[in-house]
């Protein structure tokens, strides 16, 4: 009996300490959101409240209309072209490529995945400004096909955890399929492919995060305000010299992060085993 | 390297290669019957889009950038050869490139430990407890994952502005308020806090990590009359030790090269209090548009890094626990 009631009181302290830390961490998201239907005026009387006086949702309307005459369906229009093209490029080649590593026995092998081991470990700030001098060689500046070509060359992080999922899939089906008449192409395409869809799931979705909240690339890529994506007009929407519409301007910036949201509630549980068996960056 | 024993069959060294499961094996035995020509030049097909991309996208630029640290260089006009000049310019006459250093070496010498120290706290609660873990590590996760998120960085400029949340919960309590941006004591504070709030990802793998730990190994310990606080150092942290050396290396990577906070929260500034190094590359190449110099800046933070992390391997030799 007193075990009992010693056992339940430590267990109520415990949720207690971890419920009261969860919401002080979640309070700047919470209070973002709730500014986000706040008239102006009010933004920053009593700041740190949570809910608005007065509900006004009107913000996304007026935020939407964006700036210079660019509204936001265009910059989420271009987000999603950057996104999606991007995605699907490197979701593609990266799949290829762990096959070939994970599979295929080839001179040099070794020396090529270590190459890619450190690759993954380079910044792409360190190749930025080289990158940009060649595509400026390319004139390719103001396109996107400086933030969506890269891709296609595969994402080492993807190959890694692609790689991973293929080592887990018994040789002996390969085998059996090559005896069957299959090539090693063929392999690929009807045997490991399907197996490995929760890993091209996984890399599918951080891909996604990754394009979405990509705000450098685009800084210095781009130049007309048409071809921006959300991130960079979000940017210039929210200049602290340029503001006046407080309210939509927390609504337009809460409105980017319900993309990256929705896809973690919908997906957690892909992004949560990518994250613990690969090491994957949130 | 144990090779495999000539006299087995080709069968018997497949289900060996198969046994040794998900590691980096590329353990062959004679190298000349396991690849064919057509396996070589499958494999080279498969993996062409990584070596084009390789050589293009990063041997090639990483090399012109080391070239043109060498030079004074522009977008337009030609570059013209300076050796060692940027190097020596940077070194001996350039205050700014001291104090980007002096921030990005505070900024990632307490931001990268405060979040690894977070996330290994939380992922030890976590372990504890048995109910509601998922709903838990969801809700602590969710910064981390909106906080690469250029919307974030806005937040958090408003947060801790002048009539910011930050201030009003201050004020409302009775504490006095302060220019936490306008301050260049405290504005690298509030993107060392915004670093540590994304303490999601480490948490994850950490708690990956300690779910890893076989029980019995508690077990056993009990029964030799370890108490938790042994258990901890004893079991817990050399257990953990692989995943926090993996950890604490793409955190210190991701720390120096911190970028957009800087940039949108404070610019660098107030008073170049927040320019981290990135940012300040950022300036020489797209806003003065000195590539030379600009890349002179990069290697100088590759070399760091390289170091870093090789002191960091090297180190953990002696402090790394492998368990098998």
């Amino acid at each position: 009996m007193e075990y009992k009631t010693k056992k339940k009181i430590k267990k109520i302290t415990q949720h207690l300490v971890l419920g009261t830390f969860t919401l002080i961490m979640l309070y700047p998201l919470v209070w973002m959101l709730g500014s986000s239907f706040k008239e102006s005026s009010e933004v920053f009387v009593d700041a740190h409240a949570i809910f608005p006086e007065s509900w006004k949702f009107s913000n996304y309307v007026e935020g939407w209309e964006g700036f210079a005459g660019i509204t936001f369906t265009t910059f989420y229009k271009n987000t999603f072209i950057i996104v999606i093209i991007s995605t699907v490029g490197s979701i593609f080649s990266s799949a290829l490529i762990a096959y070939g590593f994970a599979r295929i026995p080839f001179r040099g092998k070794k020396l090529w995945f270590v190459i890619m081991m450190l690759t993954m470990m380079l910044p792409f700030e360190m190749t930025m400004i080289p990158q940009y001098i060649m595509f400026n060689w390319f004139g390719w500046i103001d396109t996107y096909l400086p933030l969506i070509l890269p891709t296609f060359f595969g994402i080492p992080f993807f190959i890694f955890l692609i790689m991973q999922f293929i080592r887990t899939i018994p040789k002996e089906l390969d085998q059996a399929a090559r005896i069957d008449g299959c090539n090693t192409f063929s392999i690929f395409t009807r045997i490991i492919l399907p197996l490995v869809v929760p890993a091209l799931m996984t890399s599918a979705i951080f891909s996604f995060y990754w394009r979405w909240d990509d705000f450098m690339a685009p800084l210095i890529y781009l130049q007309t305000p048409e071809k921006y994506p959300v991130s960079l007009a979000l940017k210039l929407f929210s200049d602290p010299e340029a503001v006046t519409n407080w309210g939509a301007m927390f609504a337009m910036t809460s409105l980017s992060l319900l993309p990256i949201i929705v896809i973690f509630f919908i997906f957690q549980r892909y992004i949560v085993e990518g994250i613990s068996t690969s090491g994957l960056k949130g | 390297m144990k090779q495999i024993n000539d006299e087995t069959s080709p069968l018997e060294k497949t289900l060996k290669s198969n046994q040794k499961g998900p590691k980096f094996n590329f353990k062959r035995t004679k190298k000349k019957k396991m690849e064919s020509g057509y396996e070589n030049g499958m494999g080279y097909l498969f993996i062409s889009p990584f070596i084009i991309g390789t050589v293009a996208l990063t041997l090639f630029p990483i090399l012109y950038s080391l070239y043109l640290s060498f030079n004074e260089a522009n977008l337009v006009g030609g570059n013209t050869w300076i050796g060692l000049g940027n190097y020596k310019e940077m070194f001996t006459s350039d205050p700014m490139f001291w104090k980007a250093m002096e921030v990005t070496f505070l900024y990632a010498g307490t931001a990268v430990p405060i979040r690894l120290v977070f996330a290994l706290l939380v992922a030890l609660a976590l372990n504890k407890v048995v109910e509601m873990v998922g709903v838990y590590r969801t809700l602590l996760y969710l910064p981390s994952i909106v906080g690469g998120s250029i919307g974030v960085s806005i937040m958090w400029r408003q947060l801790f502005g002048n009539d910011g949340a930050f201030n009003g919960v201050l004020s409302s309590v009775g504490l006095p308020t302060h220019s936490w941006l306008g301050d260049p004591g405290t504005a690298i504070w509030t993107l060392v806090v915004l670093y540590g709030w994304q303490f999601g990802s480490s948490m994850l793998i950490f708690l990956a990590g300690l779910r890893n730990i076989p029980r019995t190994y508690y077990e056993a310990s009990e029964v030799d009359g370890a108490r938790p606080i042994q258990q901890f150092f004893k079991i817990t942290v050399p257990m953990l030790t692989p995943v926090i050396l993996f950890n604490t290396i793409m955190q210190v990577i991701q720390g120096f090269m911190a970028f957009t906070p800087s940039f949108v929260i404070t610019n660098g500034g107030p008073m170049n209090s927040t320019l981290l190094y990135v940012l300040y590359m950022y300036k020489q190449a797209f806003q003065f548009f000195s590539m030379g110099y600009a890349s002179a800046l990069a290697w100088v933070m590759l070399l760091i890094i390289a170091i870093f992390t090789a002191l960091i391997f090297k180190s953990s030799e002696r402090w790394v626990h492998y368990d098998n």
